[in-house]
């Protein structure tokens, strides 16, 4: 099989902590345009998978390629630049900011020291960010600290962070964790919309949210692929269920 | 080009400017002699380092407890080419090799070292002492940064180095006047630097130059470049994320410190007359951190203040009590660090500001006071403008003023 098809190819992905293999020998193709979820029993490896997709831990074998860049070998920044956006699993955002300055600041332009030091806030920063905020409902309170935001809305706004670096692959890990009912449907009708045009890793634990927005599944089970394909499919499975869904 | 330094200016930074530049340049002059007025002139020396640890520590996170290194490199650089001006042939003829310095003669060196050289030139001189400092900030930002060695291990590190190099100085007698470090200072292109005149001239040359720091550090913090730098301070990993390359901003704000440090250094030289290792270590290393602390790290004015209060204060205190000073200046550190952690600048802001911005509020309202439905309005309004600013006070670490 080719690897230049998919937008990420992870081959024969292992990292061990002291012998602890918490990836081990994972394999996993992800297509443009295509919304991957990814599950899995607490200590599967999600977030590892993740982090080492990002360059936030460094794998100890095996291949990690986007768009043919081999991404193992490149520091996180320039991960970033290639076109990758990670969001954590607690909302990771700016405090002492302005809503307007955390979406700035994300803009992906001056990126170096000078750069940063002779940036101009343009029209075109200005209106790109007017136009993140208002896909993210928080059009309204552009100058409000962000550390001010409810759970939810600090959420939205690292979503937000990433959209206006326009990563064609975004993973989000537990977007939806700590919702409230009417925020966990604000983002999911958010997730379709901004998922047009790029493929999107997410990791939820909330099945019916997957369901609802995932065009494959990929159950994690110790480190390892346990079972992939459609939320119907990956149900049925007796292996999913038995590590999974069973109890 | 207008909107931008505007920006970087906004009004209320520009009264602060002007506050501070009256109380300086014309208050002081006035009310003090040239005693009083040279030891103003040798704090505001300090007020440079607390300035660059501001920019450092307040706004990148990066707590250096080691700028007595580039505060004395800075220092020594001036302190050489003063010393060589001071060891002209003529001057030093009773020595056993006239035309170097006094310490070396005693110390039975019979030739310039190579790198006192270069020292013999005026530009030469101005070069090194911002340039040593900066580069060596550098070196230790690219082997610290680059490895994502922080926190309190690169506070321990900077720390070491300055012992290090306390000790490289002290035991390098013949090179660099040892533990006396380098005195006797007495011209400049052969003009006295003792006189009365020459002391007021410095400390203008001074202001001028603080004032210079300043505005780079405005410019800096106002910029997109000081908000990655709040945003690195407690978000280091979402930074990196965001596609930036976290240790080249932590090289370059280190190095602005040093530079500022640097330049404190070289006026200390001018202004005092000379220079020793008690200036590098770790003592005054820390000192200089508690200035920034006292003043309030977020605060670029509040350091300037940190730095002549506490030295006011120090002053006056060690001429009574000089066993006693060390042990209050740390009930001082410790009593910052414990009520008010954004220092007096904080103060300032939570308990003074709302009364000025109040003060200035209130006319405009008393006009209107005819008509009832305005007043009201206006006090709702005023009313939601205060919500704004405990807003902001919540948020913490405004990083304005």
């Amino acid at each position: 099989m080719k690897t230049n098809d998919f937008v990420l190819a992870v081959e024969g992905l292992t990292v061990s902590f002291d012998g602890f293999k918490a990836v081990n020998d994972l394999s996993l193709y992800v297509d443009e345009g295509e919304i991957r979820v990814i599950i899995g029993p607490n200590g599967a490896g999600k977030t590892t998978v993740l982090d080492l997709i990002c360059g936030r831990t460094k794998s100890t074998e095996g291949s990690i390629k986007f768009r043919d860049k081999e991404l193992t070998k490149m520091s996180e920044h320039e991960i970033v630049h290639a076109g990758v956006g990670r969001k954590f699993q607690n909302p990771s955002i700016y405090e002492d900011l302005t809503v307007f300055e955390n979406l700035e600041l994300s803009y992906p332009k001056g990126r170096s020291v000078f750069g940063a030091l002779f940036f101009k806030r343009d029209q075109q920063v200005i209106d790109q960010v007017n136009e993140i905020a208002e896909s993210i409902f928080l059009k309204d309170l552009l100058e409000q600290p962000a550390g001010l935001l409810s759970h939810g809305q600090k959420q939205w706004l690292e979503i937000g962070m990433l959209l206006i670096q326009k990563p064609d692959l975004l993973m989000l890990d537990e977007p939806v964790a700590g919702m409230s009912v009417a925020e966990r449907r604000k983002t999911a009708e958010l997730l379709k919309r901004i998922t047009k045009g790029r493929s999107v890793i997410v990791i939820e634990h909330d099945m019916q949210f997957a369901e609802e927005i995932a065009d494959r599944v990929t159950v994690l089970h110790q480190g390892k692929v346990l079972s992939e394909g459609s939320m119907e499919r990956v149900q049925k499975d007796p292996k999913v269920v038995e590590v999974y869904l069973g109890h | 080009m207008m909107h931008s330094l505007k920006q970087i200016f906004p009004r209320n930074d520009v009264i602060a400017f002007a506050i501070l530049a009256v109380i300086l340049a014309v208050v002081f002059p006035l009310t003090m002699d040239i005693f009083r007025l040279n030891l103003v002139g040798k704090y505001l020396t300090y007020a440079f380092v607390a300035l660059g640890l501001v920019l450092c520590w307040g706004y990148g996170g990066i707590l250096s407890l080691g700028q007595g290194i580039f505060f004395g490199l800075g220092g020594y650089c001036m302190a050489m080419f003063l010393k060589l001006e001071a060891s002209s042939p003529e001057n030093t003829a009773i020595q056993s090799t006239p035309g170097i310095p006094d310490f070396m003669d005693w110390n039975q060196l019979t030739e310039l070292p190579w790198f006192w050289e270069p020292f013999h030139s005026l530009p030469f001189t101005l070069f090194a002492v911002i340039a040593v400092p900066t580069v060596f900030a550098f070196f230790i930002g690219v082997a610290m940064f680059k490895r994502r060695v922080g926190g309190v291990y690169f506070a321990i590190i900077t720390q070491a180095i300055a012992a290090i190099l306390t000790i490289l100085i002290i035991g390098q007698q013949g090179y660099t006047g040892g533990v006396n470090g380098i005195t006797d200072l007495r011209t400049f292109l052969g003009w006295d630097i003792r006189t009365d005149s020459a002391k007021y001239l410095l400390y203008f040359v001074n202001l001028v130059l603080l004032f210079v720091c300043l505005a780079i550090a405005q410019f800096v913090r106002k910029n997109k470049l000081g908000r990655i730098l709040v945003a690195m301070r407690v978000r280091e990993e979402r930074v990196r994320f965001s596609g930036y390359d976290v240790s080249n901003f932590k090289i370059f704000v280190f190095c602005i410190g040093a530079m500022f440090s640097a330049i404190g250094g070289a006026m200390f030289t001018l202004q005092v007359g000379f220079m020793s290792p008690t200036f590098v270590g770790i003592v005054p290393s820390i000192e200089m951190v508690i200035l920034c602390a006292v003043g309030g790290r977020l605060s670029i004015f509040g350091a300037i203040y940190g730095a002549l209060l506490v030295n006011f204060a120090k002053t006056s205190f060690s001429e009574t009590f000089p066993e006693l000073w060390l042990f209050a200046m740390g009930a001082l550190f410790i009593s910052v660090v414990l009520f008010f952690p954004n220092g007096l600048a904080s103060l300032y802001q939570q308990y003074v500001l709302p009364w000025v911005q109040a003060k200035f509020k209130r006319q405009p309202k008393a006009i209107a006071t005819e008509q009832k439905a305005k007043t009201e309005v206006k006090s709702a309004s005023q009313k939601t403008d205060d919500d704004d600013d405990s807003a902001s006070l919540i948020a913490g670490a405004r990083y304005e003023n």
